[in-house]
């Protein structure tokens, strides 16, 4: 019993294969292009080498390439039995989908535990973990959509969103420029700016104080679709107005958690400052901001992806005819949803991006932090 | 009472009244008291009789409400204005984001001093509490006994001539604390600063002042003022003498007549 439980996943997978086995072929009766049994049989064999494989006292780095090769070799196979045959999979095509899902699983759990000897293998095993990860979702995906025949319309296959992708780069590239390099960088930085510095123009004159948090607050209540078409009608179609509304998206955020985090410095510091006959000026330079990064850097990442969704979403109030709002609003119209899709995957990665220089940036600023500190 | 001719810090009928939401709190009432050049002046007292609020008149960071203070013949805050203290924490109050030199490069950057003149004063503040060498370590690096020395190094970088310390031992051990005051008066000798010390420790207080202010709660006063008989070089075992155990005797009497430690 306790040598099954070294490994259930892979107990599992065998039970799946042994199922499979009384299923097949994989594919249905009309399926156009039908799979011989020497293809079946090796993926057979992988998915139960894997599996057996799992059990063995293995060293597990070795166990985990052992895995990585028999889940990831029996996935492509089987994905490419459905390629001409979309819609025909068996049920025993989907028993060694999950087969090899469950080895692609143990695979990371064994990942997981290994103890990384150096920085450079840390590094590897904390790219590759996730990467599986990934990999597995887009996995599923495709074998789910095509094998089950899912309508286009519906959800395309990751790999036919690749092709578009491939195909359609240098839209995309322009979309980008339009939506991402004009309207969010200019909107972001800008109502960045103009937050943090109302917040400690706020902080210096009282009366500021009083008037402003009250106005700030209702500006984030404007909903961003009464605001977008004023913005376009303010500023015109092109990226300024989708600008203007990442302005006034970004502001508020920014305003709130500077004003916040001005006040973050202990009195104890603060009466350090005051024995040292420290001005206001030098008090908030070398105390408070550096005391208010934490809230900042908490703004800066909230406002990468309001100043994403605030300029894709303007776009859909009149635009020049590019940007990545204007092409997921008109393809949608036009059943293009491959096309919709790519930009979605575009936006995506652009915002992971984004977020993640600005989650690096804090690392390197606010490493002081008790939550950064570490080892 | 010894009043020399200038005393560094002067009290006459000084009081300080908090107004509370349940009703008056009086931190102060009625302290008179002298502080001359050079002295090691510690206040010792119950919880709450004080102690923090007259260090903190002194340092113009709270204002008296009745009576009369000079610090070096000023105001409190002209004294501040003019950086006449250095004020040494319960906690370290180091700023997390810099480091230990850094931290001690402060006040010297906010007071204006050279790059090459702020180097200077590190290595020999950092050299005078011991820490020579961590000076490119972070605060949160340190055991709390090094921070609070590279606290007391901070306040000593700008020179000022009287230095404010409020318990600044009192969260670390015995062990520390004993190597510490040993470190405090060796500095003291060194420097010639005059020194006000809060603390809550009988031997503390005997071991290292020159004037010992007993204070008692509720509402905040002087009870009674000793000035030390022992010698100005004191190496630790001078707490087995009689004569230490004399002086700490008075002070324990003190503490008891101000119907102290009830709480
Ligand atoms: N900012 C303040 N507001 C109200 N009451 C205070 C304040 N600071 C101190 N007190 C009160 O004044 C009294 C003396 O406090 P403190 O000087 O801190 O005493 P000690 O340092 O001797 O323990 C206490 O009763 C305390 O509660
Ligand atoms: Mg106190």
């Amino acid at each position: 019993m306790s040598y099954l439980l070294r490994s259930w996943q892979g107990a599992v997978a065998l039970l799946l294969c042994l199922l499979a086995l009384t299923q097949l072929p994989l594919l249905g009766p009309e399926a156009p292009l039908p799979v011989g049994s020497g293809a079946t049989s090796v993926i057979l064999l992988l998915i139960a080498g894997g599996a057996l494989a799992s059990f063995l006292p293995i060293p597990s780095a070795a166990l985990a390439a052992i895995l990585f090769v028999a889940a990831h070799g029996a996935a492509w196979l089987l994905i490419g039995s459905v390629d001409g045959n979309e819609g025909h999979a068996g049920s025993a095509f989907f028993l060694l989908v999950a087969a090899s899902w469950l080895l692609g699983w143990r695979c990371i759990t064994v990942l997981a535990d290994i103890e990384p000897n150096g920085r450079a293998a840390e590094t590897v095993l904390r790219l590759l973990i996730p990467a599986i990860f990934g990999a597995w979702i887009l996995i599923l995906w495709e074998a789910g959509t095509r094998g089950a025949g899912v309508p286009f319309i519906l959800l395309p296959p990751p790999s036919a969103i690749g092709e578009r992708i491939g195909n359609s780069l240098p839209i995309l590239a322009a979309d980008v420029r339009q939506t991402i390099f004009k309207a969010v960088l200019f909107g972001y930085v800008v109502g960045c700016a103009a937050g943090f510095a109302v917040a400690i123009l706020a902080d210096r004159v009282t009366f500021l104080r009083r008037g402003v948090l009250p106005i700030a607050n209702l500006m984030s209540a404007l909903p961003i679709i009464g605001v977008a078409p004023i913005m376009v009608m303010w500023f015109g179609f092109d990226w300024q107005s989708k600008a203007a509304v990442v302005i006034v998206m970004t502001f508020f955020p920014m305003l709130v958690n500077t004003i916040a985090g001005l006040g973050a410095a202990g009195a104890m510091e603060r009466d350090l400052m005051r024995s040292y006959a420290s001005d206001y000026w030098q008090t908030l330079v070398k105390l408070r901001l550096p005391a208010a990064m934490p809230f900042v850097f908490n703004a800066l990442k909230i406002n990468s992806t309001l100043a994403l969704i605030g300029a894709i979403v303007a776009e859909f109030f009149g635009t020049p005819i590019v940007g990545m709002g204007f092409r997921i609003s008109t393809e949608i119209g036009r059943m293009n949803v491959d096309m919709v899709w790519a930009e979605i995957a575009v936006a995506a990665v652009i915002g992971s991006v984004f977020y993640g220089v600005v989650a690096l940036a804090e690392r390197a600023t606010t490493f002081w932090h008790p939550s950064n500190r570490g080892g | 009472m010894t009043s020399s001719p200038s005393p560094v810090v002067s009290a006459r009928k000084l009081g300080l009244t908090f107004q509370t939401g349940d009703g008056p709190v009086h931190a102060l009432s009625d302290v008179d008291l002298e502080v001359a050049k050079g002295d090691f002046v510690s206040f010792i007292g119950p919880s709450g009789c004080g102690k923090t609020t007259f260090l903190r008149v002194v340092a113009d960071l709270e204002k008296n409400t009745s009576g009369e203070i000079t610090v070096n013949g000023m105001t409190p805050e002209e004294a501040r204005k003019a950086r006449a203290y250095g004020y040494v924490f319960q906690a370290p109050a180091l700023y997390p984001w810099r480091t230990i030199e850094k931290n001690i490069a402060l006040p010297l950057e906010i007071m204006g001093h050279a790059p090459a003149e702020r180097a200077e004063r590190i290595e020999r503040t950092l050299d005078l509490v011991n820490l020579s060498g961590f000076g490119k370590k972070y605060p949160w690096q340190l055991s709390g006994g090094m921070q609070q020395r590279a606290s007391i190094a901070r306040a000593l970088a700008f020179d000022a001539d009287l230095l404010l310390m409020d318990e600044p031992f009192g969260a670390l051990d015995e062990i520390v604390r004993d190597h510490l005051n040993e470190q405090l008066l060796k500095l003291w000798a060194a420097t010639q600063k005059t020194i006000c010390f809060v603390t809550h420790s009988i031997p503390e207080a005997v071991y290292l002042s020159t004037k010992i202010v007993v204070m008692s709660p509720r509402p905040g006063r002087v009870t009674d003022v000793i000035e030390s008989t022992l010698p100005r070089e004191r190496p630790l075992d001078i707490r087995e003498t009689p004569e230490f155990l004399e002086i700490a005797h008075r002070v324990r009497e003190g503490l008891r007549a101000g119907h102290s430690y009830e709480e």
